[in-house]
């Protein structure tokens, strides 16, 4: 994995890599304030460590629901010019995307 | 006719229902009177971040004209309600509280914003709340900052604070919250409202901005108990829309607040829990709201019911499994805001690729707490991790599941207080992530279980408010109304008055 550095520690190059992850641009400004204050967030909630769960089945969800079914018919959708409206760029009837692949690529 | 309209934004939700029924007086005049209000007070409150002036005059007017005509109306016909800004509405600008959401119109409603509006109530706009409702004080907004009408320096509690503020402030006379670790209980607790957060899944999800979607629930936040149990009532119930929504009906939820009001408890056993604010777990508790949770709790004994006090160890990890879950769930809920469908779009110049216009947009939109809790729940969730912290705190949720379970084959519900202090100095804890979190620290149980809690006033500490919480069984949610009603009724009788009419510049403080 790549993240040097001991349980419940994080440091200013994981958190950079994490925002790479996360997709979010981060300045070196922010970099340097979130890594102290996730450092502390995180030896906080390291603490669910302490608890004896090892015969302990996970909890994901309050409600014990599984494979909640339909009817397969049709119903309406959105009509395509409603959805091309909230859309941040729209060309020929389609939202139109930034190009795929770098300059490197 | 100055004292009219100040009876009409301060009285509750039954009483206006009253008023309109009869003919007393019309929808137009009672929203006339709010959007008044909104305009001389909401500059000094910061509530709303969208008033829908022109609709909500439109759609009273409808209301009085179908009366006129004689039209068979619904007692909530009407009465005007505020929305906490992610709950999507057709038209309407929703936010969640975040810069990556401004401008847009949703293409549909909420389950939620449909059945209130079925009901014949009246929107009046739509409230300030934490970006994406990860906060305790509504500091997080991407916009402004709501204060609290019992003090202006101070916060109104959070993520549901627009809606909290609107309704103490008598900018609505009630809204939608939602709460994901206590964001309608702790901004109720501390402007002196009633919130209920409903037992997971028996309000629909749909069209609800998620956050933390094994945890999100909308919910009443009200000037009285019956007036939350109200709008439960109307808001409650299957929504085939969502996935996760629970086909059972609800239980008699104003029956309930109904039968609390009347004070008999006899029968009633309350446990209370001794981990939040008992002996030996004070630390971070104000004196006065423990003080006046003792005081609660002996009204309630006084009203004959069975007091015990119940252990349930698991809780003092409420707070760090919390934290590694939700903000899991956030960052894969919050990859959905990726510029390229609706939204922000930054960067979009020709000169970079889809994969930077992601990360400049997100950069650009989010805020800084919903940044932390993305890049934490990213950490969480990396394989080398995942079992340390994000499966751990799943086992320690089935730990606390059962505590709840063990302590409801003893009694019939839980009480503590909402929150551990009263309403804090706005920016007191902007900076320090770990004292934002503590407000959520008895709260967060009962998110975690899913099980339906209340908050409920339990009087003043320091001239301001504090909440008693009472937690019950998964659709036991009547038994809050029951208990909430019970504490609220005597303790009105007892001074009086309302607790909020003691808000300062109200009628019994003036």
């Amino acid at each position: 994995m790549g993240f040097p550095g001991s349980m419940s520690s994080i440091s200013r190059e994981d958190v950079e890599h994490l925002a790479r992850l996360a997709r979010l641009a981060v300045t070196d400004d922010e970099l340097d304030r979130f890594a102290g204050q996730l450092d502390q967030v995180l030896s906080a909630v390291a603490r669910v460590g302490e608890a004896a769960v090892a015969d302990v089945p996970p909890m994901s969800h309050a409600v014990p629901l599984t494979n909640v079914l339909r009817a397969d018919v049709v119903t309406p959708s959105l009509p395509r010019d409603v959805v091309l409206a909230g859309a941040p760029a729209a060309e020929d009837d389609r939202i139109r995307v930034p190009r795929i692949l770098g300059d490197a690529e | 006719m100055t004292s009219t309209r100040n009876d009409l934004t301060s009285a509750d939700v039954a009483e206006l229902s009253r008023l309109l029924s009869t003919g007393e007086v019309s929808a137009v005049e009672v929203t006339r009177a709010h959007l008044d209000r909104i305009t001389a007070e909401d500059g000094r409150l910061g509530a709303y971040l969208h008033v829908e002036t022109d609709a909500a005059l439109a759609a009273a007017a409808a209301v009085d004209e179908a009366r006129a005509a004689g039209d068979e109306l619904g007692p909530l016909a009407g009465v005007p309600v505020a929305l906490k800004d992610l709950v999507v509405t057709e038209g309407v600008p929703t936010t969640s509280g975040s810069k990556i959401l401004e401008g847009w119109l949703p293409p549909y409603s909420a389950t939620i914003a449909t059945r209130l509006a079925e009901a014949g109530t009246v929107l009046l706009g739509k409230t300030n709340m934490d970006e994406f409702a990860m906060g305790s004080s509504t500091e997080n907004s991407a916009y402004q900052v709501t204060r609290n009408p019992w003090d202006t320096d101070r916060i109104p509690g959070g993520s549901s604070g627009g809606s909290s503020a609107a309704v103490a402030g008598d900018l609505a006379p009630w809204s939608i919250g939602t709460d994901t670790g206590g964001s309608i209980r702790q901004p109720a607790a501390v402007t002196g409202l009633v919130g209920h957060k409903p037992t997971y899944g028996s309000v629909s999800r749909y069209g609800l901005i998620a956050f933390s979607s094994s945890l999100d629930q909308a919910g009443p936040m009200a000037r009285t108990v019956l007036d939350a149990a109200l709008m439960h009532e109307v808001i409650g119930g299957h929504d085939p829309r969502d996935s996760t929504s629970i086909d059972s009906p609800l239980t008699g939820l104003a029956d309930a607040a109904r039968a609390g009001a009347a004070g008999d408890l006899r029968g009633v056993r309350i446990g209370v829990v001794r981990e939040l604010g008992g002996e030996g777990h004070t630390d971070g508790y104000e004196p006065g709201v423990l003080a006046r949770t003792r005081e609660a709790i002996e009204v309630l004994a006084g009203l004959g019911a069975e007091v015990t006090e119940v252990s349930c160890p698991s809780f003092d990890l409420a707070l760090p499994a919390y934290y590694l879950i939700a903000p899991s769930e956030a960052s894969s809920n919050l990859a959905r805001y990726e510029g390229v469908r609706f939204g922000l779009r930054v960067g979009d110049d020709g000169s970079h690729d889809l994969d930077e216009v992601m990360a400049l947009t997100r950069e650009a939109g989010f805020g800084p707490e919903v940044k932390r809790r993305i890049i934490l729940g990213t950490y969480a969730l990396s394989s080398g991790y995942y079992e340390a912290y994000y499966g751990q705190a799943q086992k320690v949720r089935t730990l606390i599941t059962r505590d709840f379970t063990a302590a409801f084959a003893d009694v019939d519900v839980l009480v503590s207080p909402t929150t551990p202090t009263v309403a804090f100095p706005i920016g007191a804890r902007v900076e320090d992530p770990i004292a934002m979190y503590a407000a959520d620290l008895c709260t967060l149980p009962a998110s975690l279980a899913g099980l339906p809690a209340i908050s409920v006033p339990s009087g003043l500490s320091d001239g301001l408010p504090v909440g008693l919480q009472v937690m019950a069984p998964a659709l036991a949610d009547d038994r809050c109304y029951r208990v909430a009603a019970a504490l609220e009724a005597a303790q009105d009788a007892a001074r009086g008055h309302r607790l909020l009419d003691e808000l300062p510049g109200r009628g019994a403080a003036a």
